[in-house]
């Protein structure tokens, strides 16, 4: 029987419940207001009355209005579909819905019941099989979706029967598989798993030992995120987070991209799904939409589901991973969720943590994070989730909570900076600020010395010594004054120039320069690197920047012209001709 | 606002603070109204059958014994055309004298427009200013505040935008207003002869504070009328957002809840957010856009209204007063237009952001050159030539009392940098060099 209970207080979104019977930390529940089922969330209990946060307005809620408590976590559906879908927070699916307005107790069905999948057989009668592994094969777009024993099974099962090839819809049983009690159990397509709860039916999750390709330098040259790695992108408003994410989003080498749209512009998530249709994913040659799912809960929505949406995004992830595909999850704005933590926390009266966050938070920030990372399947499969953060730091000022704790559970740091942005130096991305702990990785310096060249990560701290010099030596020369330093400062400063104009910065919008694959980044860093390695004379400092600045202009041609087309080695005859 | 008669009527207050009272009552539903003492309140709190009440128009004279009542419903506005042209207050009532309105009541605050129905803004709105049209260019259904010190004749540039924006319907909302800048935004709608199709809903310095909380919510459930039921192009007017953020504030304190940054309440986000979001492009044709203005303390944009502000809204123009030609500018380094790249080169030449980059570039070098010459260093012959090319720059394209159409703002950058520069240190494509380029 389902425990019920009357509201007794409400303040905003934060709605006290008395109990009749057993209630469960995080278990859902739904609030009849009028007719209209709201659903919520327990987030705490304390005797007889629990604490739920409600995932919609609580306007005309009053104290006496039944509950019903549903005996269950908030769960994602997951099944073929996913793909292409755009859903809220609570993985309703926004496309569905009828109204221009969102009406309070609508909940939409996530995936489509009619459509026929074409199914193709993987297990067989009498095969031996545990929670995960894959029973079937459905085309969505051109990725295998693989049919998966539901993740919740308990202990071994016999595979009874599995379909025969065909056409059929999710709701279809697909297998029947058998206990160790003998008992009968069907399996469809589809599945449900709590959101917060990790999925952990994989072998293994060994350290990731490849890189995954964005097409963006200031990243794949200088600070690599590996395939299975995790990322965060802090940045005062206006230093071009979103684009920067957009880009990785469009150009990011993986099979399945999950984007959570946590408590920002409405306008932002407009502008996937008018854009990404009409891209086409420079990996594949697939329109780019056929591999993203995009969870969208803007910042005018309840604020709960923000925190809902993140992990509905991650779950999804999990399922695409133990299909053994590359999976990118991209979440903008985590600095969102945790003010959605931090507001909660506040109408309980918690004791508050440092800015008013709760004091978990930096706990609940490294769990997140956790449930990235390469794994080995059962099957001796590979499937990996790749996970960047961005993080809205307020004023700017990277000393406050969330950074800080995002700082500990992340990999690699891309620190924009405003003075940056401000000269239009994008990606507004800090060379010396950022980095990548992977660099640092014994298996990925193997990996580029196979795939790239030998001693390439050498040619990265290079790169990155000459930035650090040329930073030196302009401030020597802020300090003394274009006379007051020797000729050196003035060429180690526009060698650092040089490296930031060509290969540090990248026009996001120009169609040739924003998309830039390892192999180009190779031969760019290889010609600016053989610059910087050249001895220069120059009669006085005005020379030196005059004789700069003509080659990074030509340099910059080079990045706005199709990779080894006549005009791309025409301005590099040029280049040559002005070294020589 | 009238008592119904069978309504239960409360007379004993237990708790008054500045901004709230409460007391003891049943089945009151939470967000709806209240008449306390004959002041308007709204519940914010309700725990048990203690009732929390925020009086919109202040505490003071209200004693324990007020008479308090229930409306059932939530604020409300009449919408219908006879909204054009008419000037409010708060609470949705004529204050030029004028009758009620009559039309459908709606429920103010309402929900949100599903993403998935909204379409992408791409319909440029030009202002004639180019420190807005050439760098920071704007766009139906955009949501963008002004940054400006107090000082700033922000709320005039405001009225000059929304006179010369080619839009259906202009809604200020006018919040801790002063009185002056109220009679001069009616006196620019008056002489522009567009009073028709602007509509107010005002709070000046003379209401009380936490009556703005209102404002923004009135505005834009009459945008919305305009912009969903009747596929209008709607400019919204919010000023001074900095001081709706007080209000707030004060209420969040006055319930005892936990200051988080600059004593603002920890929900400010999602309260800025609920209004900004509300700027929309529709597949019908109609729209919202919102330009807003957020006053800063000496040009701090670190403080927590300014600073959630720039993270809901997309971009930020930022008034400044410039030294080196005496003229309020729109700062090109600390304005940002988000949705610019939906407009520049599609709807304005193609050269429109190449040209926008390489001048704000050489403004930015031109300030380092300013930088060395307040050190005492010497000059080079380019740093020289920034510094001019600035001076021209600011007057000629910056400044906010520049009227021209956006292929002329293109033309006279070119012609800036013909005069001072040589092609590569622009850093323009050349193809665009090869077609622009002035001699």
């Amino acid at each position: 029987m389902k425990t019920k209970g009357t509201v007794t207080g409400i303040v905003s979104n934060l709605v006290t419940v008395e109990v009749d019977g057993p209630v469960a930390e995080n278990e859902i529940c739904y609030i009849d207001l009028q007719g209209v089922k709201m659903m919520a969330e327990v987030i705490k209990v304390n005797g007889k009355y629990a604490s739920v946060q409600v995932f919609e307005s609580t306007r005309g809620l009053r104290c006496g209005d039944a509950v019903e408590f549903e005996g269950r976590m908030l769960e994602a559906t997951l099944g073929p579909g996913l793909l292409s879908s755009v859903y809220d927070g609570l993985q309703n699916n926004l496309a569905t819905m009828e109204e221009v307005f969102l009406q309070r107790g609508e909940y939409t069905d996530p995936l489509d019941h009619e459509k026929l999948w074409d199914f193709t057989p993987i297990a067989k009668a009498g095969d031996k099989v545990i929670a995960a592994d894959w029973l079937a094969e459905v085309k969505e777009g051109w990725l295998p979706h693989k049919i998966m024993v539901p993740f919740s099974f308990k202990g071994e099962f016999t595979v009874k029967s599995v379909k025969e090839a065909g056409q059929y819809n999710i709701d279809t049983v697909i297998a029947v598989l058998v206990n160790d009690e003998g008992e009968e159990v069907p399996v469809t397509m589809t599945q449900k798993w709590p959101v917060k709860v990790a999925v952990k039916n994989y072998r293994e999750k060994p350290r990731p030992e490849r890189i995954m390709e964005t097409g963006v330098r200031v990243i794949d040259t200088l600070n690599p995120i590996a395939e299975g790695g995790t990322g965060f992108i802090p940045g005062p408003f206006g230093c071009g987070k979103t684009v920067l994410q957009h880009a990785i989003a469009k150009q990011g080498d993986a099979d399945v991209i999950v984007m959570a749209a946590c408590g920002e512009r409405a306008n932002e998530v407009v502008e996937i799904f008018t854009e990404f249709p009409e891209l086409i994913d420079p990996h594949t040659g697939r329109h780019l939409m056929e591999r993203t799912t995009i969870i969208c809960n803007t910042s005018n929505m309840p604020v709960a589901a923000r925190e809902a949406s993140v992990y509905t995004a991650m779950t999804i992830c999990e399922y695409y991973r133990a299909m053994g595909l590359k999976c990118l999850l991209l979440a903008d704005s985590t600095s969102r969720w945790a003010q959605a933590l931090r507001e909660m926390s506040n109408r309980m009266e918690e004791l508050p943590g440092a800015d008013a966050f709760p004091v978990d938070l930096s706990a609940i920030i490294s769990n997140f994070y956790a449930r990235a990372g390469m794994v080995v399947l059962n099957n001796g499969e590979r499937g990996a989730i790749t996970f960047i953060g961005t993080v809205s730091p307020a004023g700017g000022n990277l000393k406050e909570p969330v950074t800080e704790s995002t700082k500990k559970a992340a990999r690699c740091f891309y620190a924009l900076e405003q003075s940056r942005a401000d000269q239009k130096r994008y990606p507004a991305v800090g060379p010396l600020e950022s980095y990548s702990k992977y660099l640092e990785y014994p298996e990925i310096i193997e990996y580029l010395d196979d795939t790239i060249e030998k001693g390439w990560v050498e040619k990265v701290m290079k790169a990155k010594n000459i930035i650090r010099r040329g930073k030196e030596s302009a401030e020597q020369i802020n300090i003394l004054g274009d006379d007051g330093v020797p000729m050196s400062y003035h060429i180690s400063f526009w060698k650092s120039e040089l490296l930031d104009f060509v290969i540090l910065q990248q026009d996001a919008f120009d169609s040739i320069d924003a998309l830039c694959p390892l192999e180009r980044q190779k031969f760019m860093l290889d010609l600016v690197l053989g610059i910087c390695d050249k001895d220069f004379e120059f009669e006085d400092f005005e020379a030196c920047r005059n004789f700069f600045k003509n080659l990074i202009n030509e340099l910059r041609q080079m990045n706005y012209s199709p990779y080894e087309s006549e005009q791309f080695y025409a301005y590099n005859e040029s280049v040559n001709k002005m070294i020589a | 606002m009238a008592n119904k008669a069978y309504q239960k009527i409360y007379t004993k207050l237990d708790g008054i603070t500045k901004a709230t009272v409460s007391l003891r009552a049943k089945g009151v539903s939470n967000d709806e109204l209240a008449v306390v003492g004959g002041k308007l309140a709204q519940v914010v709190r309700t725990k048990g059958d203690v009732v929390t009440l925020q009086v919109f128009s202040g505490t003071e004279g209200i004693p324990t014994n007020a008479e308090v009542a229930f409306l059932g419903e939530p604020p409300t506005l009449k919408v219908s055309e006879q909204l054009a042209g008419r000037f409010f207050d708060a609470y949705g009532h004529p204050i030029d004298g004028g009758p009620e309105i009559e039309g459908e009541e709606r429920q103010i605050g309402g929900p949100s427009v599903n993403p998935y129905k909204r379409r992408q803004p791409s319909e440029l709105i030009p202002t004639g200013i180019a420190g807005i049209d050439l760098n920071n260019t704007l766009v139906s259904g955009q949501k963008i505040p002004f940054f400006a010190d107090p000082d700033q004749p922000y709320n005039q540039v405001m009225a000059d935008v929304a006179l010369r924006a080619d839009v259906d319907k202009i809604i200020l909302g006018g919040m801790g207003l002063t009185n002056d800048d109220y009679l001069m935004f009616r006196h620019s709608f008056e002489s522009a002869g567009a009073l028709q199709k602007i509509i107010s809903f005002v709070n000046t310095t003379e209401n009380p504070p936490v009556e703005r909380l209102l404002v923004p919510d009135m505005a834009l459930t009459a945008a919305e009328y305009f912009a969903v039921d009747r596929n209008e192009k709607v400019l919204v007017l919010l000023t001074d957002m900095t001081l709706y953020a007080d209000a707030l504030s004060i209420v969040s304190n006055r319930m005892d809840q936990i200051p988080s940054k600059d004593s603002m309440p920890g929900s400010l986000y999602s309260d800025l957010a609920k209004i900004y979001e509300k700027a929309v492009q529709l597949p019908t044709g109609g729209s919202i856009t919102i330009i807003a203005v957020t006053t800063l303390n000496d040009g701090d944009i670190t403080h927590a209204i300014p600073d959630n502000t720039g993270y809901i809204t997309e971009g930020q123009l930022f008034l400044r007063a410039d030294s080196d030609t005496g003229k309020v500018i729109i700062d090109p380094f600390r304005s940002l237009s988000r949705l610019k790249q939906l407009v520049q080169g599609k709807k304005t030449r193609e050269d429109h952001s190449q040209v926008m980059n390489a001048s704000v570039r050489l403004y930015a070098d031109a300030q380092n050159a300013k930088t060395k010459l307040e050190n005492g260093f010497d000059l080079s012959d380019y740093d020289h030539r920034c510094l001019d090319y600035a001076k021209d720059y600011a007057r000629d394209l910056l400044a906010i009392d520049v009227n021209i159409t956006i292929t002329e703002m293109l033309d006279r950058a070119w012609k800036l940098f013909g005069k001072y520069f040589t092609p590569a240190e622009t850093g323009i494509k050349q193809a665009l060099i090869d077609k622009y380029w002035v001699k």
